[in-house]
């Protein structure tokens, strides 16, 4: 009993599911029951906020021992002193050597490879030319030929190395996103998707796994996550045919560097890697397991020779910017906006100008002395204007505000003033410099593009303000309409509409953005289907500026319009009747009495609704990032939503978006304190 | 025939209105259905699986979690912005204006930017993985709201009931629990219900702060669902009516509240 309490906790992170996350338990299990020093305790997390919660632990100490992840982001981990230098030597060491270090020890690979179905197709095509003539032939009456996500920059990386292509240039490591082989390699899927129908349109994840399950798709791009999820189809699994070399994640057991049991957690990363672990791991858990170069299963030996050749990722945080500026492109590629070339072009400037360069070191001194000369301005004034007030018998006001005053400064306006603080900064891996002013003054000068491009402040603080005025019109409009209809007295089932058209504001947010987008696919969403009932081809909501801001509006119209509806509703209720009694008595119609009595009297408590509303709307975040995502082109981004790009997806540019969001506060606090001095004018004229 | 167009219209409202909703239901009992168009929303072939993987002690754990945090934040930022709102309503103090301002002011800087100091804060405070720790956030976050409601309604009370029990010897402490608190009855109650949403419904910080699936709350879990390479359609939609079904049972039990008390006074005042 004694020896129980006494084991050493190991936490150990990860972000698995299902069979592995299953197998992961076994192990721990069995590792607890073999040794008597350590307790191994497992945390799952979930995958989006894996690695902002670890960068965020880990140096506050209060990360895991170990934790699984993919290698991906090794280098700016390494770099910070997030991850502790291991012992490994073997298969996929280059994929965890950062700076000549070896970091972790590698569990799995991952990686997509070929996945063709028997009845359509012999045997795996052995050249990318062969791949396309196959897919071409077996394209007829429904099936596609080929299908994958087209615009996912994971799946055409294997595209882009089969003519050549590569992300950076070496030496030097400079973006490359435009070479000629990028060019042909793009146009080569441009060409099969568009041109040839080869590949289905908005072939998303879900479509792919539909599509190959009814037989209707001959060959598939996927990963070893996809065996699962195949009913009913005799199916091959091959490496997709050479140069062609597809990302590989290597995901690896890392020891962190704040670990308080470090070598604990190295005793059961070592276990991980031990042939009776791996075993269960590939039998259990359908890994590809990284250190075993021959698996008995013929599925997960094909991927283990298709990790063979494919191309570790770059672990590099430039990486981690790479994705968006090519997502972008793929998709004004497909959907048929810019030719290969120009979206390329664009991609390339877009990745130069998201990893900026550090702005020069300046000397926080001048800032610090104009910082303090405005506290003391601020203190004479405050002395000044309290000086001649009585503070008697206001002990008690003071009591009764002092907890709500207390708890906000803590939590809310001191995170706040150091995020504001944090804009004079700029972050790179772990390392703050101070470069004062640059960061607005790159903001608001619009560097490295044009002011009308999706990229500049100003194209996007325009886009905001769209958003914003068609989002609080329209909730206002509705939610009044409704409130009238909803008013008489006598209607019948009144209870019910109520309760019917407020469910709207009882749904999570982030639940209501994913629902729309679903019901906003192409394929399989209720809008297209009811669409095509009313005989109107379905279009591609997300391919075009219009279509997709619209649809962003009417997710958000939904979830919005029941709160103003409600506001109306209460501000309706009391308006005295006899007012509109005594204006019929006068002949007054009914329009009149709308313009004249129901809207003057229904400005007061409107007001402060829509100030709320249309602050809420401008920082809407969920809606804009989970629906259209900012497609096309980042086009359909708001404020927020770019500022957090550049802290979470463009290098970690913290102080960058710190300014946004300093900007953004700076233009709401203009923006209330114009509309109400207007109110204040209107109420006193 | 003027109240069967009345009606025709706000059924088709309605409709538009549920629709989302009935599509949930859906996915949450027929999985398969997010690989198929359909304009019915609901299941040919309905099935309880989804709930019934979904609901292990973990999860109901999870959910006393979302209880606990949720109702102790609405305990707590009720009790702070009434206070707070009664102040700001009845005395006059120096400050007063500049305090409403900032409770604005508060409103308008972007959320997603404070996780990362709040996170230092509460590592200070030794507050990190702890209930306690982000019901303090959630109270706190809901307070500049809630003033600016309960505010708002104190306004519109008329003091001369308070006058009349001050001179028959009242405290003034017992003026606001006996006679403004009933009388504010309404407005409390939305205030309530949006506190009650706002620590209900959160993830990020939440997912940011606590580090024990034992702790978790029920948005946390439920984000699990939305994976990497693939979204487990049924598990999210059963978990995502479980999360929304007490929100709506607190709405359709407050909402005859809900209309009053959002708004009754802004008219008079």
């Amino acid at each position: 009993m004694i020896a129980v309490l006494a084991l050493a906790p190991v936490l150990l992170w990860h972000a698995y599911r299902g069979a592995e996350e299953q197998a992961l338990a076994q192990l721990i299990e069995r590792f607890d029951a073999q040794q008597v020093e350590y307790r191994v305790e497992a945390l799952a997390i979930p995958y989006d906020a894996f690695a902002s919660k670890l960068t965020s632990a880990i140096p506050g100490g209060h990360g895991p021992d170990l934790f699984i992840f993919a290698h991906e982001r090794l280098g700016g981990w390494a770099r910070e002193g997030y991850v502790a230098p291991s012992d490994y030597s073997g298969p996929f060491g280059d994929a965890l050597t950062v700076d000549g270090r070896v970091y972790g020890y590698p569990l799995a690979v991952k990686s997509v490879a070929l996945f063709y179905n028997r009845a359509l197709i012999q045997e795996a095509p052995p050249t990318i030319d062969e791949l396309a003539r196959t897919a071409r032939a077996a394209t007829h009456d429904g099936v596609y030929g080929l299908a994958y996500p087209v615009t996912d920059f994971y799946y055409h990386q294997a595209i882009l190395s089969g003519f050549g292509g590569a992300v950076f240039e070496e030496p030097g490591h400079r973006p490359a996103l435009d070479t000629p082989e990028a060019v042909r390699a793009l146009e080569f899927v441009r060409r099969l998707a568009l041109d040839d129908g080869v590949i289905p349109e908005e072939p998303t994840s879900v479509l792919v796994t539909s599509l190959f399950n009814q037989g209707k798709a001959a060959m598939v791009i996927n990963g070893p996550w996809f065996i699962g999820e195949i009913r009913g189809v005799d199916y091959g699994v091959a490496p997709l045919p050479p140069p062609m070399r597809p990302f590989l994640s290597v995901e690896a057991a890392l020891v962190s560097g704040r670990a308080r049991e470090p070598a604990g957690a190295q005793a059961f990363a070592r276990y991980l890697l031990s042939p009776e672990a791996a075993a269960v791991r590939a039998h259990q858990g359908g890994q590809v397991v990284a250190t075993d170069g021959a698996p008995a299963d013929p599925l997960l030996a094909a991927f283990r020779r298709q990790a063979q050749s494919a191309l570790p990722m770059d672990n590099s945080p430039q990486m981690q910017a790479v994705w968006e500026p090519e997502k972008r492109a793929l998709a004004s590629v497909m959907g048929g906006e810019l030719g290969p070339e120009a979206a390329l072009a664009q991609a390339q400037r877009r990745l130069i100008a998201t990893t900026r360069a550090a702005p020069p070191t300046r000397n926080p001194a001048p800032y610090l002395i104009v910082l303090g000369a405005g506290a003391l301005v601020v203190a004479a004034l405050a002395r000044r204007r309290l000086r001649g007030r009585s503070f008697r018998g206001t002990a008690r006001a003071y009591a009764y505000v002092s907890p709500a005053f207390a708890s906000l400064l803590l939590l809310v306006v001191v995170p706040f003033a150091a995020g504001m603080g944090l804009s004079f900064f700029h972050h790179s891996e772990g390392h703050y410099t101070f470069v004062g002013l640059q960061n607005f003054a790159d903001i608001l000068a619009s560097r490295d593009y044009r002011i009308t491009e999706p990229m500049s402040f100003y194209f996007t603080l325009a886009i905001t303000l769209l958003w914003t005025v068609c989002n609080v019109a329209l909730h206002v409009g509705i939610g009044l309409a409704l409130a009238l209809l909803l008013k008489d007295p006598l209607l019948r089932f009144k209870s019910i509409y109520r309760v019917l058209l407020i469910v709207p504001w009882a749904v999570p947010n982030y639940i209501t953005a994913l629902v729309w987008k679903g019901m906003f696919h192409r394929q399989f969403g209720a809008v297209s289907a009811l669409l095509s009932a009313l005989g109107i081809q379905p279009i591609s909501w997300f391919t075009h500026f219009s279509t997709a801001f619209a649809a962003n509006v009417v997710t958000n119209t939904w979830l919005g319009f029941p709160f103003m509806m409600v506001v109306a509703l209460g501000a309706l209720q009391s308006i005295p009747h006899d007012l509109y009694e005594a204006a019929s008595v006068d002949g007054a119609s009914r329009w009149k009495q709308f313009r004249h009595i129901t809207l003057p009297l229904l400005k007061p408590a409107l007001l402060p609704a829509v100030i709320l509303g249309s602050v809420w709307t401008f920082n809407m975040f969920n809606i804009i990032y989970l629906v259209s995502g900012g497609e096309p082109g980042g086009s359909t981004d708001i404020l927020v939503s770019e500022a957090y790009r550049w802290a979470f997806q463009r290098n970690e540019q913290f102080g960058f978006a710190a300014a946004y969001s300093t900007l953004i506060f700076i233009f709401l606090l203009g923006y209330s304190a114009l509309t109400r001095r207007v109110a204040r004018e209107a109420e006193a004229a | 025939m003027k109240r069967g167009l009345l009606h025709a219209a706000l059924v088709i409202l309605c409709l538009v209105t549920i629709y989302p909703v009935l599509w949930v239901v859906g996915l949450a009992l027929e999985p398969q259905q997010a690989q198929a168009r359909r304009l019915w929303p609901l299941p040919q072939h309905p099935s309880l699986q989804s709930f019934h993987e979904l609901f292990n002690w973990l999860f109901a754990r999870q959910l006393a979690n979302s209880i606990l945090v949720a109702a102790l934040t609405t305990a707590i930022g009720l009790l702070v912005s009434m206070t707070a709102a009664y102040a700001m309503s009845r005395f006059s103090f120096p400050g007063r204006k500049l305090g409403l301002t900032a409770l604005l002011a508060t409103q308008m800087f972007p959320a997603t930017m404070m996780s990362v100091p709040l996170y230092a804060i509460l590592n200070r405070l030794h507050l990190l993985n702890s209930l306690s720790g982000l019901v303090l956030v959630y109270a706190t976050t809901s307070v500049p709201f809630c003033v600016w409601m309960l505010k708002g309604y104190f306004d519109t009370i008329p003091r001369d009931l308070e006058e009349a029990a001050l001179l028959d010897g009242a405290t003034p402490g017992q003026i606001f629990r006996k006679i403004v608190l009933p009388l504010a009855r309404p407005a409390i109650a939305v205030t309530a219900l949006f506190s009650f949403m706002t620590a209900w419904n959160e993830f990020i910080l939440a997912a940011t702060f606590l580090d024990d699936a034992a702790r978790f709350t029920l948005p946390v879990a439920l984000q699990r669902f939305v994976g990497e390479y693939k979204t487990e359609w049924g598990h999210f939609a059963a978990g995502a009516l479980i999360v929304s079904a007490p929100v709506m049972a607190v709405f359709f039990a407050l909402q005859r509240h809900l209309v009053g008390g959002l708004t009754a006074g802004g008219v008079k005042g």
